[in-house]
């Protein structure tokens, strides 16, 4: 029997849906499984990093990689799997634009160390406890990877052939990916797969009209009429600056699209296509108004930038420079 | 300059119709002002994108200042105020980013107003050295673009 193909699959900062996204391929899982030889995928299968590291260099044939890079175990397996890999997958919307654990770019580890240890409600840590990167106990040193005060994308990290968007990537496109590379039939690159070249809107199965504003609702503030934009009845959809692909299922419930598929094509930065979009069609001349409306919008930045903070053009929020240790901050300008 | 020696450097978006014959006649009266500022012609304020913006500042610039036609004179009837929501829009999500949204300013300045050009450019660049330099990791380029 011809010997088959090696996949991998590694989840760094992410949630596990990925993962879930490819099982939820059912009977078909198992022609990935009769096409492919499983090497590594921790979220099902017991391998070690040893596994890995032991394997010869691009002897991977496929690697879907989910998850944004926040901390130094994470960065080392980019590398090692990109090492170790003919072609990597930035699978998924962390892997691509950052994903929600994206948004840790609002704040740095200091904040969030200190939101997490000292101060949630269920916070129990009289003594400060934080987080060590190596401790002696009786049995030896135990460690702990590094935390970073940025969260990257994988390309940020290391070189990526092939974008596989969304939140999680839809089974019908996943699908579509895996055939694409069972047949060999790949684009250039450096290209987003499993997605089309156009918007959600150009999905969405709404009736679109004139798109004027006198009010932002969110959501639950509202019941919209199932059949007209959404956008249209004021609820905040960022569909115009998403691209499309994932068939619309958001609208498709009266849930707005929140931009997990990133950015369109020759779109640099979703983010300021939507609040551009959003500014334009709020139906008033006098700026008191507009003040009012756009009052309604209760974080804009987390709005605009829900998946894509890091991969956006401003990356993350300002920080002073006493706050990024010197290391990280000449790796971070580096790496980017 | 002031006491730093801090010289910003300054992005303009001049309105073709309005600001940018008012920059015109500023030169050709020979009125001065602070040499900080570089100046893009653009058709009309309503063709500037938030994404310039986002890349000047990325990109490292300190301050930008959009010019267009005053309310009731755009050429384009309504490119202006439509500027106008866009930067106010944009204003607050600059200040979520912790950039000061005093570095973005939209000003009206008509072909006529060379001496309000020269006024404007010299109060925002006055308004900038005073803010000081973008902060410092503002200039980290980001590498994925596709």
């Amino acid at each position: 029997m011809a010997q088959k193909a090696k996949l991998a699959l590694y989840w760094a900062a992410s949630c596990g849906g990925c993962e879930i996204a490819v099982v939820r391929l059912y009977a078909k899982i198992l022609d990935v499984a009769e096409f492919f030889d499983i090497v590594f995928w921790p979220c099902i299968m017991d391998f070690k990093y040893k596994d890995v590291e032991a394997l010869p260099d691009k002897s991977i044939d496929l690697c879907l990689f989910n998850g944004a890079i926040r901390n130094s175990e994470q960065e080392y397996m980019a590398h090692l799997l990109r090492e170790k890999s003919k072609v990597l997958v930035a699978f998924g919307a962390c892997a691509h634009t950052g994903g929600i654990p994206g948004l840790g770019n609002v704040a740095n580890r200091e904040t969030i160390f200190q939101r997490v240890y000292d101060e949630t409600p269920s916070t129990v840590n009289a003594d400060g406890v934080r987080p060590q990167l190596s401790y002696q106990v009786p049995e030896g040193w135990l460690t702990l990877p590094e935390f970073y005060d940025t969260v990257r994308t994988l390309a940020q990290v290391v070189p990526v052939e092939y974008f596989v968007p969304g939140c999680p990537p839809v089974k019908e496109q996943v699908e579509a990916v895996i055939q694409a590379v069972v047949e060999g039939n790949l684009p250039a690159p450096g290209s987003v797969v499993g997605a089309s070249d156009k918007t959600v809107c150009d999905d969405c199965t709404r009736i679109k009209e004139d798109k004027r504003i006198r009010s932002i609702y969110r959501p639950w503030e509202v019941i919209p009429d199932s059949t007209r934009c959404l956008l249209e009845q004021g609820i905040i959809c960022a569909g115009p600056a998403t691209r499309g692909g994932c068939g619309g299922p958001c609208p498709s419930v009266n849930m707005p699209c929140r931009g997990c598929y990133g950015p369109p094509p020759n779109v640099v930065d979703q983010g300021g296509k939507l609040l551009s979009a959003v500014a334009s069609i709020i139906d008033t001349q006098d700026p008191a108004e507009f003040g009012r409306v756009a009052d309604a919008i209760p974080d804009l930045l987390g709005t605009c930038y829900l998946f894509g903070l890091p991969s956006s053009l401003l990356f993350r929020v300002r920080q002073e420079r006493e706050a990024l240790p010197a290391k990280q901050a000449v790796e971070q300008s580096k790496a980017v | 300059m002031n006491k730093n020696g801090f010289e910003p450097l300054i992005l303009g978006f001049a309105c073709n119709w309005c600001t940018y014959a008012g920059a015109d006649l500023a030169g050709t009266s020979r009125i001065q002002y602070p040499p900080n500022i570089r100046v893009i012609r653009v058709m009309c304020s309503g063709r500037v994108d938030p994404t310039f913006i986002l890349r000047a500042f990325s990109r490292g610039v300190d301050g930008v200042l959009i010019g267009g036609c005053h309310p009731g004179d755009c050429h384009y009837i309504e490119g202006n105020y439509k500027a106008r929501r866009r930067m106010e829009l944009l204003r607050r999500m600059l200040g979520d980013f912790g950039i000061e949204p005093e570095r973005l300013r939209l000003e009206w300045v008509s072909a006529s107003e060379g001496a309000r050009f020269a006024e404007v450019v010299a109060d925002f660049t006055k308004t900038i050295k005073e803010l000081g330099p973008l902060k410092s990791d503002a200039t980290i380029a980001v590498g994925q673009q596709h």
